[in-house]
């Protein structure tokens, strides 16, 4: 009963493609492509998320491995920044918010009852779409993660942090002499190094990032896509994006999500040269938006 | 015919008026399917004309009321005998009163003669031809204004830019009402404050630490000098104020946070109201509350404690109006801790705070400035409270900073200098308005203060 009243608000949210809809019910079950990986450092099993009755995530199977940056694309509202929301569980703070399944964060399971999801946030960090440093001056904003956990013993460290923290996000340059400027004075692009740089003093295993260039000019994205490239020496990376360029730029593997469900998962190249279902190809050729 | 039946009669014809107007711009153009060749909708050919109906009629209306009294007496006196005609204002005043008090069949204060009678009769005779006359015009103005107005009526008129234009200005002098009133209020305040001040040095006001507001009626009364040192006043009005913001800051601002940040959204749904309730009781109950209840209670410990503690204490007085305060406090703290962008508190969870970490260390900050603004206006809203200290704080005008201690403050002080029988233009009086203004320009400061600090910090994220 539930299942067929869950069906047709869905029919309603696509009646613009109904074919899509029911393949995607028919074929997007099962997900096609390698879900697996050499060195899972990340893994999601059967992850489901009901907001309230809505469905968002469905079955999702995802491994994501050491040092490597996984794309998540697909069209608007099938679910990439709920699943990637899982992985920190940032979902926790929405009140209707239902996550069930299981994710495990270099084997330990991280929706266990013994997992204290404020420790788990420091090791999965997160950067959103919109830049969203806080009200505080730049040097603040980066010290803040180091300074709640501790990470600092004395100024001198703090501030060795928070230099190598700003050198890393290519910030320094820019704000050495103005480290006690409000971070919110700092350009949109600036704002989002400020906001990565804020993120790796913490010293994360897993960076999660949530379309982070959807509100930058061409170049100041071009300047965090190198950034990343240089990231992923050190941390595995989620990047949910907009822009097939960018996901083709940036990442080793690329995951297509639509209406909850994990299409298609493969290396980049695969994905985006031969694609195995026909809703990704649909999708990446521009057909679905 | 009485004013209340003119105006509904006004109405009547206005009623008419819009559907005459409405179907002659509609007959114009060939009936109501051809309405698109207007310029403007139908209907509002109906208001153009209902507004010529009534419009001029009210205002010669207006004009009449306010003019008739002062047409009709000095028609009356016209037709006094000559002796009346040396009289002085004052007298004329009077005898203008007891004519127009005899001819309604009141009491009236002097000896009744037969010039008096005379003049009542005369006094209604012209009242009454007044309103024939006014009741004629009015129509049939309204006639008059109706009957152009429909003529004027033609496709290309701008019906809808005149209506508009009308409710525009009808607006503006809604508002201006509102403003033109407080300006008359403060201008009011100001003038008899100025007048105290010429009677008491302003300097013996502001500086002076005796208050004893006792002047003399009589010149052989003793003690008649009066004494008008405000400071007693105003320090009482800042230990009250200082108590009450010592528990409403507090509360109310844990409130707050609460309810922001970790109430469920069901506890919030049922908080929220239950303040606001809080906030609508009348203070003349908390003033009873403070009075009765509380006060006794702040003694007895107080005493159990080996305080000496009278029975109207500051302390009494300003721990019930630091409740009072407390919704107000919350609900502007509240709104100040909303207005962060929720997209700062996912930063800060998303690197691992706790939630009183966000709370302290990135919430309550940014949230700073518009909290200390709300504080600012709930510190106005202390110092101006009346209530709960005239019926809780008592009227010893004590230069003390003991909360047990009975104190009084500027609000309690207005209040009794003018309850009862007094001299308007004494010292003692026009002392209320000095007091007035100083509580005024204070308040104001603090208000303009707060809501600039608060419109400041909004502004930031917008
Ligand atoms: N806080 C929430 N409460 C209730 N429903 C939500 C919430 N957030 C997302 N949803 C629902 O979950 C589904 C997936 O949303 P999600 O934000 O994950 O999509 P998305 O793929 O990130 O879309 P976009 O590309 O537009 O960001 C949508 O149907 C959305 O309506
Ligand atoms: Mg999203």
């Amino acid at each position: 009963m539930t299942a067929m009243t869950k069906t047709a608000t869905d029919k309603r949210k696509t009646a613009a493609v109904p074919d899509y809809h029911e393949q995607v019910v028919e074929l997007g079950r099962e997900t096609v492509g390698q879900v697996r990986c050499a060195e899972p450092f990340m893994v999601a099993e059967k992850v489901n998320v009901h907001y309230g009755d809505n469905h968002a995530i469905r079955d999702v199977t995802l491994e994501i491995g050491k040092k490597e940056v996984v794309a998540l694309i697909g069209p608007s509202g099938c679910g990439k920044s709920t699943f990637l929301r899982c992985l920190n569980r940032m979902n926790d703070s929405i009140e209707s918010a239902r996550v069930s399944g299981n994710i495990t964060l270099d084997g330990t399971d991280i929706y266990s009852k013994e997992q204290d999801p404020v420790a788990l946030r420091a090791r999965v960090g997160m950067v959103f779409q919109k830049p969203n440093p806080f009200p505080k001056s730049i040097y603040d904003n980066v010290a803040y993660g180091p300074r709640i956990h501790g990470l600092a013993g004395d100024r001198a460290e703090l501030d060795t942090i928070v230099h190598s923290s700003l050198e890393r996000a290519g910030l320094l340059k820019e704000v050495k002499d103005r480290l006690d400027e409000p971070g919110t004075s700092l350009s949109g692009g600036q704002q989002q190094r400020l906001c990565i740089a804020r993120t790796i003093a913490v010293n994360p295993e897993v960076i999660l990032m949530d379309e982070p260039c959807s509100a930058l000019d061409p170049i100041a994205t071009a300047r965090i896509e190198d950034l990343m490239d240089e990231l992923c020496e050190d941390y595995a990376i989620v990047i949910v994006t907009h822009s097939m360029q960018q996901a083709a730029r940036v990442s080793r593997r690329v995951a297509y999500f639509h209406l909850g469900y994990l299409v298609e998962v493969d290396d980049t190249d695969k994905v985006f040269t031969n694609p195995q279902h026909k809703l990704t190809e649909d999708y990446i050729t521009g057909r679905i938006g | 015919m009485q004013s209340t039946t003119l105006i509904l009669l006004l109405g009547l014809l206005a009623v008419g008026a819009f559907y005459f107007g409405r179907d002659r711009s509609l007959s114009l153009v060939g009936g109501p399917g051809k309405g698109r060749a207007l310029h403007s909708l139908p209907g509002y050919y109906g208001y153009f004309v209902a507004i010529w109906v009534v419009l001029p009629a009210l205002a010669l209306l207006f004009v009449w009321i306010l003019l008739e009294p002062k047409v009709v007496a000095a028609l009356v006196v016209d037709g006094l005998p000559e002796s009346y005609r040396s009289i002085s204002a004052g007298e004329l005043n009077l005898l203008v009163n007891n004519i127009r008090n005899l001819a309604s069949g009141d009491v009236v204060s002097v000896a009744v003669d037969n010039d008096l009678r005379r003049a009542a009769a005369l006094f209604n005779d012209y009242s009454g031809m007044s309103r024939v006359l006014l009741t004629v015009l009015v129509i049939s103005l309204a006639t008059l204004g109706g009957v152009l107005a429909w003529r004027n009526i033609r496709p290309e008129l701008r019906a809808r830019n005149r209506v508009e234009a009308v409710i525009r200005w009808g607006l503006i002098a809604a508002s201006s009402i509102a403003v033109l009133t407080t300006i008359g209020i403060v201008m009011s305040v100001l003038f008899e404050a100025l007048r105290f001040f010429q009677m008491v040095p302003w300097s013996e006001f502001l500086f002076g630490t005796t208050w004893s507001p006792q002047t003399a009626i009589r010149a052989d009364q003793v003690g008649s000098s009066g004494s008008f040192g405000a400071v007693p006043l105003f320090a009482g009005t800042l230990l009250i104020t200082a108590i009450a913001m010592s528990v409403s800051v507090p509360i109310g601002l844990m409130t707050a946070i609460y309810l922001a940040e970790y109430a469920t959204s069901r506890v919030r749904g049922i908080a929220k109201p239950l303040l606001e309730i809080l906030a609508g009781i009348p203070t003349v109950v908390y003033g009873f509350f403070a009075a009765l209840t509380v006060a006794p209670w702040v003694r007895r410990v107080g005493e159990s404690a080996g305080f000496e503690v009278a029975s109207e204490s500051a302390l009494a007085a300003g721990l019930v109006m630091g409740i009072m305060i407390i919704p107000l406090v919350s609900s502007l703290a509240d709104d100040a801790i909303n207005a962060v962008p929720t997209s700062i508190r996912d930063g800060a969870l998303g690197l691992g705070s706790t939630r009183s970490e966000t709370m302290t260390k990135v919430i309550f900050p940014a949230a700073l400035p518009g909290i200390v603004g709300g504080i600012l206006l709930a510190v106005s809203r202390a110092i101006g409270e009346t209530m709960i200290v005239v019926m809780a704080a008592g009227l010893a005008a004590n230069l003390t900073a003991n909360p047990f201690d009975a104190v009084t403050t500027v609000t309690v002080q207005i209040v009794t200098l003018l309850v009862g029988d007094q001299e308007f233009d004494s010292a003692k009086t026009l002392a209320a308005f000095a007091l007035g203004l100083m509580l005024f320009v204070v308040t104001l400061c603090l208000n303009i203060i707060g809501i600039y600090v608060v419109r400041k910090y909004r502004e930031q994220y917008d």
